[in-house]
């Protein structure tokens, strides 16, 4: 069996063979050219919060995907079902949702606090805090700890804070080879690939892709290697336990940390989460400052809510915590990098600031309609689907939560029927919908003071003006019943011009009925004698 | 009771069926109904869209039509809509506030207090769930997503169409999965709302339903036009439609999903 010397794909780099070819597949290197990616497009972002199209284009190149479907639809189906199932089994689930939504309106409330409680006690106990104010500072944070210990290579724990600033990527380009240990993220990254899902980011991939992907990746697989789940997890246990135990610094991310007692806290299912954190001898955490829990009692709320919410489980295997260094027992250095990010901006705002109560559980994502359909890297961000599609243009927006014309992220705000699904799931109750709908008119003001013509703006401008008064919406509907030999005889147009061909394309539009409502009202309620019965301008 | 009928902008351009059998069932239980002539749109695509500033003057319409329902003038608003009945409980106030407008809020949410989709008026507030109807075709039910989920009508629709006479009433797979309207979504990102509307279509079409029924036109016109352009044979008709029928006077079957009987209808001759 051949020796895997580990640099796993180096997204940015050009035509330097960076890939490892392993048996079998002569896989070429990823110089960015979609053509030559032998696992299908991937997305190779600058930024891992804002990268390729606009939410409508970028879904459309993904729905066109038919194996993508599939596996989308199968396993978000098969999540859901199971989330249903162990949540309809908690006698008390609305209060524990009640209970997780209010801890976190407590945090944001006294964040700074919080925060510098957090910093004393990991400080008391012997670990290093770091502040870091964006993706920039906390990744050089990590690599000079990295590079402070002499490690060419660390083992990561399955992070989306990780994910959020690009840090494999960064490390990269320092020599630093991170190699994600969690069996989704291994895949995706073995892949050159992108997340697709916050908690499964391998769920686009089946598993004959992902056979695929340790033949020709891995570089130990076993050249026989069939599409067996098991026989899938044994070639990556068997990978990823020789990286195990030659790691000196392992990079956490971090579910909850504890205010009040200065404990980190990560809950995963495979126990490559805790290799991570017991094993090498430093241990570096990264972590959004919203993570934050008050006490370590209100840990017994999302350990109830968050395994429950994300895999559909009772209860999750692996619950690993921390508090500071036990000499003799784990990491003997500690280190935590608080991650701000843009998250400041976003506590700042009174309405988008509750995406801030996000665990992470990706709840939203198995019931989002949109999700199921388009998958993950439509959204053109780490943090996909419904929660994305709020946290995304709150963490890159410029000022005032505004992304702006030019930004493809102004477009996420609207990837939502509004229909509601993520609200009812999600386990502290954000309001995701209002948040959406608040995230739309901020951008349509924004665009106000743009020149030039929006079809759009002018459209909604001639709408409000009928629809602000009777007589002028009855003189609308009036015309629209001129349109009805528009209709064939079956009454449907198939043909319209733009914008309504957008509709047309694969619907037919109702031709406008000979009366509309009003008219046959009055011609109801109209005693011939006496005039209108109704007198229509008295109750305005 | 004294109802007033919100038509929604909508049905009264698109579909008058629905409003008029809203009338025509209210009327056969007993009550009274008047349809303020001054009522044009309750502002929910200009919220849902962002245009905030738009959908004030839209809102206040609505709310000032509305507004002798707060001084007892009619007991009940009715609004043969779920999203419709969504906005007016969940967003008129709120915008109205935003603007500044804290007088036209108050009066907004003493409007909403007092208006309901046509079911919850039906068994919440009528307290009827048989309301005597009679509708000898297979029938299958999608929720839609703000009656399910905003007002949280739960099986009140389906009890009301479970007591109809000589239903044959077909469960709908999936069918909390939204259709993929969303107002202007349908337009914005037509590609996914049309993947989406092509899994609630064959869910649909699965049931072997002859009528397709819910609350709310606007998510009817939607699963409606894919089922027309598949020429599925499935009429779309709104709930009220179905509950209005009569063994007396039954709500005809129409031709094809979106045609409409035209009683009255004086231009039908000159066809």
């Amino acid at each position: 069996m051949s020796t895997f010397l580990g640099l796993p794909g180096l997204r940015r780099s050009t035509g330097t063979g960076s890939t490892a070819t392993g048996a079998g597949a002569g896989t070429g290197t990823a110089g960015g050219a979609v053509a030559d990616e032998p696992f299908g497009p991937v997305p190779h972002p600058q930024e891992p919060l804002r990268w390729g199209d606009a939410f409508p284009a970028a879904a459309k190149q993904t729905l066109a995907n038919d194996q993508l479907r599939r596996n989308l639809g199968h396993a978000t189906q098969v999540i859901r079902t199971k989330r249903a199932a162990v949540v309809g089994e908690v006698p008390d689930w609305e209060a524990l949702r009640d209970a997780g939504s209010g801890v976190k309106e407590q945090v944001m409330a006294h964040l700074p606090e919080l925060l510098e409680q957090l910093e004393r006690n990991v400080t008391a106990r012997g670990g290093v805090v770091h502040w870091a104010r964006d993706a920039a500072e906390a990744n050089r944070i990590v690599a000079d700890i990295a590079k402070a210990k002499g490690a060419d290579e660390v083992v990561k724990v399955k992070s989306m804070a990780t994910q959020e600033i690009g840090l494999n990527e960064a490390l990269a380009e320092e020599g630093i080879a991170a190699v994600e240990t969690d069996l989704a993220e291994l895949i995706v990254q073995l892949a050159d690939d992108m997340p697709s899902h916050i908690l499964v980011p391998a769920i686009h991939r089946n598993r004959t892709e992902i056979r695929d992907i340790f033949l020709a990746r891995m570089g130990d697989a076993p050249p026989d290697l069939s599409d067996v789940p098991r026989e899938l997890a044994m070639a990556a246990r068997a990978h990823l336990r020789r990286k195990f135990l030659s790691a000196k610094v392992a990079v956490s991310g971090a579910n909850f940390a504890v205010a009040d007692t200065g404990t980190l806290a990560v809950v995963e299912s495979e126990g490559n989460g805790r290799m991570c954190l017991t094993l090498p001898e430093t241990l570096v955490t990264v972590m959004g400052i919203e993570k934050l829990v008050p006490t370590f009692d209100d840990l017994e709320v999302f350990l109830q809510l968050l395994p429950r919410s994300s895999t559909g489980e009772r209860m999750n295997p692996y619950t690993s915590m921390w508090t500071g260094v036990t000499p003799g027992d784990g990491p003997a250095e500690f280190h935590l990098v608080l991650l701000d990010n843009g998250r400041t901006d976003v506590l700042a705002d009174e309405v988008g600031r509750s995406a801030l109560h996000c665990i992470r559980c990706s709840a939203c994502l198995n019931v989002c309609p949109v999700y199921e359909r388009v998958g993950g890297h439509a959204y053109g961000s780490v943090y996909p689907g419904p929660i994305g599609a709020i946290l995304t243009p709150q963490l890159t927006a410029s000022s005032g939560g505004v992304s702006g014309h030019g930004d493809p992220n102004a477009s996420l705000p609207y990837a939502s029927t509004l229909c509601g699904a993520c609200y009812e799931v999600c386990p502290v109750k954000i309001d995701i919908p209002s948040i959406l709908v608040d995230l739309r008119a901020r951008e349509v003001d924004a665009d106000r003071s743009r020149s030039g013509i929006d079809p759009w703006a002018a459209a909604m401008k001639a709408a409000s003006w009928v629809m602000a008064d009777g007589d002028r919406f009855a003189l609308a509907g009036r015309a629209a019943t001129l349109g009805r030999g528009l209709g064939g005889r079956d009454h449907a147009i198939s043909v319209a011009p733009p914008p309504a061909s957008a509709w047309t394309r694969s619907r037919d539009l109702p031709a406008p009925p000979a009366q509309t409502f009003r008219q046959w009202w009055r011609d109801e309620h109209t005693d011939p004698a006496a005039g209108p019965a109704a007198t229509p301008k008295e109750q305005r | 009771m004294r109802i007033a009928l919100a038509a929604t902008c909508l049905a009264d351009t698109l579909f008058p069926g629905a409003p008029r059998a809203t009338a025509r069932l209210l009327e056969r239980l007993g009550h009274e109904v008047v349809f303020p002539a001054g009522q044009a749109c309750c502002g929910q695509m200009h919220v849902n869209t962002g245009y905030f500033r738009e959908a004030v003057p839209v809102i206040r319409n609505h709310v000032e039509t509305f507004a002798p329902v707060a001084d007892g003038e009619w007991d009940a608003v009715v609004l043969p809509s779920g999203s419709c009945t969504g906005s007016v409980r969940h967003q008129q106030a709120m915008v109205c506030r935003r603007a500044g407008l804290d007088e036209l809020a108050a009066t907004a949410e003493a409007v909403s207090d007092k208006t309901y989709e046509l079911s919850e008026l039906l068994v919440d507030v009528l307290g009827v769930t048989d309301v005597g109807a009679w509708f000898g075709h297979r029938v299958t039910y999608h929720p839609t997503c703000h009656s399910l989920r905003m007002l949280h009508v739960g099986d009140k629709p389906l009890r009301l169409l479970q007591a109809v006479e000589d239903i044959d009433l077909v469960e709908l797979p999936e069918a909390e999965s939204c259709c993929g309207f969303g107002g202007t979504f349908a337009l914005k990102n037509a590609d996914t709302s049309a993947a989406m509307l092509a899994d609630k279509t064959a869910h649909v079409r699965e049931t072997g339903a002859t009528v397709l029924t819910a609350g709310d036109m606007s998510c009817l016109m939607h699963i409606g036009g894919g089922l027309s352009r598949q020429s599925a044979g499935v009429r779309a008709l709104h709930l009220a439609e179905v509950l209005a029928s009569t063994r007396e006077e039954p709500t005809p079957l129409p031709a094809t999903t979106f045609t409409r009987p035209e009683r009255h209808d004086r231009t039908e001759a000159a066809r």
